[in-house]
């Protein structure tokens, strides 16, 4: 049976979505909608493209050698992977068939759909931890944290590296509180490689304009410096190494 | 050889390893049996000396009031020659390394005998006028380059010209792109040099005095000539350069002043300095094994070197400066480079001639060009990737492509133009525009923009569709007659620089006799290769004025589009480098040149484009074309990687005088780190050379410093960038320019 996705786009990038230079898969389709959401696009899987396997394949072949001299792999993000947990595994496994490093960039939500299988061929999992507290969590994502803590747990008992993410939105995101939540729940995982405090920013802005919805963050400034380096250094403080 | 002059030698020569190059004129055999490679890092670098600093500060405060008058100062009375002017310091007591192309800094010189109409509208622009002496002896006395050139066109090449169609034709000034090798006067002393020239004129007497033979007869009489007026000028500096240099101070200055005496002689469009760093490094390096010198001295010596090619200064007009985006002399030096044994060509003189961009800040010139293999030492590779990430002022040019083709003493001239050192010579070419050709070949050579029959009247293509059979004929007709047009007179510009403008002292610091290439180029690659993608695989419709001119195409369907690694699109551009290659070969060119060609447009994409109409691509009448062998603005989806992929599949066998990528990445596209960022640059860098692409121009910049230069240019003085085979001072540029920087694809990550 050829499994088939519903494809957003593919780019290859550097130092964005894991390390090195990577062919990025974005899928297309997400149960949670963040308030910062850089992606509005990607939001619905009847947006996407039908792509089967082969076909990520082929495109992916095109860059094996270049990503295998300039040091990198393959990502899968989107939109959310784990909407499409099949596909995203038959992708994963044709990519390890071709020796490229793996990272799943996941928010965690549907986590329990990854199956062991899919965690087989994952050498990195990207883990977006929004929110901390449960109520600011749902503010900010319209989801439940819960989920992805217990994949994040999953991950650390199964040793997988892990990158894990936090975007940093002034108003939202940033209380000392929710910022310590995490970072004490990160300190207690295993296999966590560093912590990307991201910055909000507003570049995604244009896409909603295209898509004639207001972009809720519209009015929110970015992060400035200072309040970067507090977040950054609450996380090193508790021994993360933080990017 | 006398006695004396045997024991100048061996005192010169002392510690270096002895071969074939004491016999001959061999500066690749010298080097390859005492040069000292380099395997570690930047540790060893030192920063600038006070003096240094002093000196650079000096000029700089000079170089604001040159770019708010234009120039300087110009010496309209004396037109050039190596000996012509008075010597000139910046700061006698202060300079390691002397000479200056006048008797001042930063004061320009006439060179009439390229064309004297660009020297009165240069010397006009700027608020002075032409000595009426001078004036009187190129006009009723001495011909130029110039005159002769417009004496031999043929009507059909004034017009294409004029509808630039042909363009950037070095008809009016200096070819340049000739490398001399400055090298030879350190390493031998200009008595060995003369002693070998005699020795090539000599041989000549054997030959029957064709034509061909007179002529060479008579060019070596001339580099004889420039040889002692190099001599002399030396002279007037107070150093006897007769023999050998016998220090690496002495190897600076001997090297600066063969390379002064270009300049002085020449106002090539490229005056490039060749591969000296690591020729320099065997004589640095003896000093310091010696004692005879501390590594702060050694870097001083490069860093004044460097000083002093950063003021080469030539008069040029306001137009050209548009079209080459600022005042670029192109002074490239060609660093790093593996060589043919296996050992790498870096030593610590490649490290410091990247470090004087630290010493002096970031600068458009010398154009610092590293040859890239991913078999260089990591240590530069990394060195390289953070002075990139910290200046932006490097290009690289793949090492594995030319080292075969060419030799391991290959050197860049211009832009992206291989030659084998004192070897091999370019007659200059420019580019034809391939865009304009398309839309003739869809007008049956009449101009998109005034309607004139410029081409051959070719029947018009007159259904409401184009379809892509007889697109591709009509084209195909149609570059037949460019590349024909083309090669006929470029060996009509040829034949005149060689009679009226000889490049005496360049050419004496070449073998005799020498490999010439005729460097052709195409401009607009990206526009005829999207045009005819559109063609096939969508639908365009054309829109035609009264006259039945095609002035618009409405594109209908979507289309696979060059610079998405999409073969579809990418082997378009390919078969249009192979076919206009093969086309421009069929027409014999001026002494027996070779024929080559590049996909470079250096600033000029932006000219281009506003003499070009609507293209078939849905490009609006006007817009500039990509630069180089970039895809069109915006038209590559997939980021950078696989745009430079797609530039990676041009054949360089087909395009040997280079194809050109440049790029622009913020430096978070990199990575979070310095650290990170010098690995994956240097990651990209080795990958692209895998795949085989040739040229990356590498930009690390952010969209804001642009803005903010180009809001407040006091404040950027120095900011460079890359923009196609060179760099410029960003805040020369027209705003047109700037926009047109700022516009281009920037890629958030690579």
């Amino acid at each position: 049976m050829t499994i088939t996705g519903s494809v957003h786009s593919w780019d290859v990038a550097t130092a964005v979505d894991g390390p090195g230079t990577r062919f990025v898969l974005f899928l297309s389709g997400c149960p949670l909608r963040c308030l910062y959401c850089q992606n509005p696009d990607t939001w619905h899987m009847r947006d996407g493209h039908r792509t089967t396997v082969d076909e990520v394949a082929a495109e992916m072949a095109k860059y094996r050698r270049f990503i295998e001299v300039a040091g990198g792999g393959m990502t899968i993000s989107g939109g959310e992977p784990l909407l499409q947990p099949d596909f995203t595994a038959a992708v994963f496994h044709r990519a390890k068939q071709l020796g490229l490093h793996t990272a799943l960039d996941t928010s965690g939500f549907l986590g329990a759909r990854a199956t062991d299988e899919l965690l087989a061929d994952t050498d990195l999992v990207l883990l977006d931890i929004k929110s901390w507290d449960p109520v600011r969590y749902r503010h900010v994502t319209g989801g439940e944290v819960t989920p992805t803590l217990e994949f994040a747990r999953r991950l650390s008992a199964m040793r997988k590296p892990m990158w894990i993410r936090f975007v940093l939105v002034p108003g939202h995101t940033d209380a000392v509180d929710n910022v310590e939540g995490i970072a004490s729940f990160v300190s207690t995982l295993d296999a966590v490689e560093r912590v990307e405090v991201l910055p909000f920013h507003k570049l995604g802005a244009p896409k909603y304009t295209a898509l004639g919805i207001p972009f809720p963050l519209a009015d929110v400034p970015t992060p400035d410096a200072e309040l970067v380096r507090r977040v950054r250094s609450q996380f090193s403080d508790r021994g993360v190494p933080v990017h | 050889m006398t006695a004396t002059a045997q024991r100048v030698t061996s005192t010169a020569w002392q510690g270096f390893r002895a071969g074939s190059w004491c016999d001959q004129i061999d500066v690749r055999g010298f080097i390859q049996a005492n040069y000292s490679p380099y395997e570690g890092d930047a540790g060893f670098l030192t920063g600038p000396t006070p003096r240094t600093t002093a000196l650079w500060q000096q000029l700089s405060e000079m170089f604001v009031e040159e770019r708010a008058r234009g120039i300087h100062d110009v010496d309209a009375r004396t037109p050039s020659s190596i000996t012509a002017h008075a010597p000139g310091y910046i700061d006698r007591d202060h300079e390691l390394i002397v000479g200056l192309q006048t008797d001042a800094p930063l004061k320009r010189a006439i060179m009439p005998q390229g064309g004297l109409r660009i020297v009165e509208s240069g010397l006009r622009n700027y608020g002075y006028e032409l000595d009426p002496q001078v004036r009187e002896i190129f006009t009723r006395y001495r011909k130029t380059h110039n005159d002769g050139v417009f004496d031999a066109y043929t009507t059909e090449i004034r017009r294409a010209r004029k509808a630039g169609i042909i363009t950037g034709l070095p008809d009016a000034y200096g070819r340049g792109r000739i490398i001399g090798d400055y090298r030879r006067v350190p390493l031998y002393g200009i008595d060995r040099l003369v002693a070998a020239k005699m020795a090539e004129r000599a041989a000549l007497d054997e030959f029957w005095s064709t034509e061909d033979v007179i002529r060479d007869r008579e060019e070596l009489a001339e580099q004889l000539r420039a040889l002692e007026e190099l001599r002399r000028m030396a002279a007037s500096y107070g150093y006897d350069i007769s023999g050998p240099a016998t220090s690496a101070r002495e190897a600076v200055q001997w090297l600066y002043f063969a390379y002064l005496a270009a300049v002085k002689e020449q106002n090539g469009a490229a005056m490039s300095l060749g591969r000296t760093s690591t020729f320099l490094d065997v004589y640095l390096q003896r000093d310091l094994d010696e004692g005879r010198l501390t590594e702060r001295e050694a870097q001083e010596l490069v860093d004044d070197l460097v000083i002093k090619l950063r003021i080469v200064r030539f008069l040029r007009t306001p137009e050209y400066d548009q079209l080459f985006s600022g005042d670029p002399t192109w002074v490239t030096e060609s660093i790093g480079g593996m060589g043919s044994d296996g050992r790498t060509l870096v030593t610590r003189t490649s490290f410091r001639f990247l470090q004087t961009l630290y010493n002096l800040g970031p600068a458009p010139e010398p154009n610092l060009t590293v040859l890239w293999s991913p078999r260089l030492p990591v240590g530069f590779k990394r060195f390289c990737a953070k002075v990139s990430v910290d200046t932006s002022s490097i290009q690289y040019e793949n090492d594995d492509l030319i080292r075969p083709r060419f030799s391991d003493d290959t050197a860049i001239a211009c832009c992206v133009s291989a030659m084998r050192v004192g070897e091999q010579m370019q007659l200059f070419g420019a580019r034809v525009n391939l865009a304009k050709a398309l839309l003739y070949a869809i007008n049956g050579g009449r101009d998109e923009m005034s309607g004139v029959q410029v081409a051959p009247a070719f029947p018009p293509i007159t259904s409401e569709y184009l379809e892509p059979a007889e697109v591709r004929a009509a084209f195909d007709r149609m570059t037949d007659w460019l590349a024909r047009t083309y090669v006929e007179a470029l060996n009509i510009i040829h034949y005149m620089h060689d009679k009226y403008a000889y490049e005496r002292i360049e050419m004496a610091l070449h073998d005799h006799p020498v490999q010439r290439l005729l460097g052709c180029g195409i401009a607009g690659l990206s526009v005829v290769a999207d045009s005819l993608s559109a063609i096939e695989h969508a639908r365009v419709r054309v829109i035609r004025d009264e006259t039945g001119l095609a002035v618009d195409y409405a594109v209908e369907g979507d289309f696979p589009k060059y610079g998405n690694n999409d073969d579809r699109a990418d082997a378009i551009a390919v078969e249009l480098v192979e076919t206009f290659m093969s086309k421009v070969r069929q027409h014999p060119a001026h002494r027996r040149a070779v024929h080559t060609q590049s996909v470079l447009t250096i600033t000029s994409n932006v000219v281009y484009g506003k003499h070009t109409g609507n293209t078939p691509d849905g490009r609006r009448a006007g817009e500039p074309f990509a630069p180089g062998a970039n895809p069109m603005n915006g038209r590559d989806k997939h980021g950078l990687v696989a745009a430079a992929l797609s530039v990676a599949k041009l054949p360089y066998d087909q395009a040997q005088d280079g194809i050109s990528l440049t790029a622009s990445i913020t430096p978070t596209g990199l990575g979070h780190t310095p650290d990170e960022q010098v690995t994956n640059l240097v990651g990209v860098l080795d990958a692209y050379t895998d795949a085989g692409g040739f040229h990356l121009n590498a930009n690390v910049l952010n969209r804001e410093t642009l803005l903010d230069a180009m809001a407040h240019p006091e404040n950027h003085p120095q900011l460079t960038i890359r923009v196609s085979g060179y760099a410029v001072n960003f805040i020369r540029l027209t705003p047109e320019q700037q926009r047109d920087v700022i516009n281009r694809t920037f890629h958030e990550s690579l």
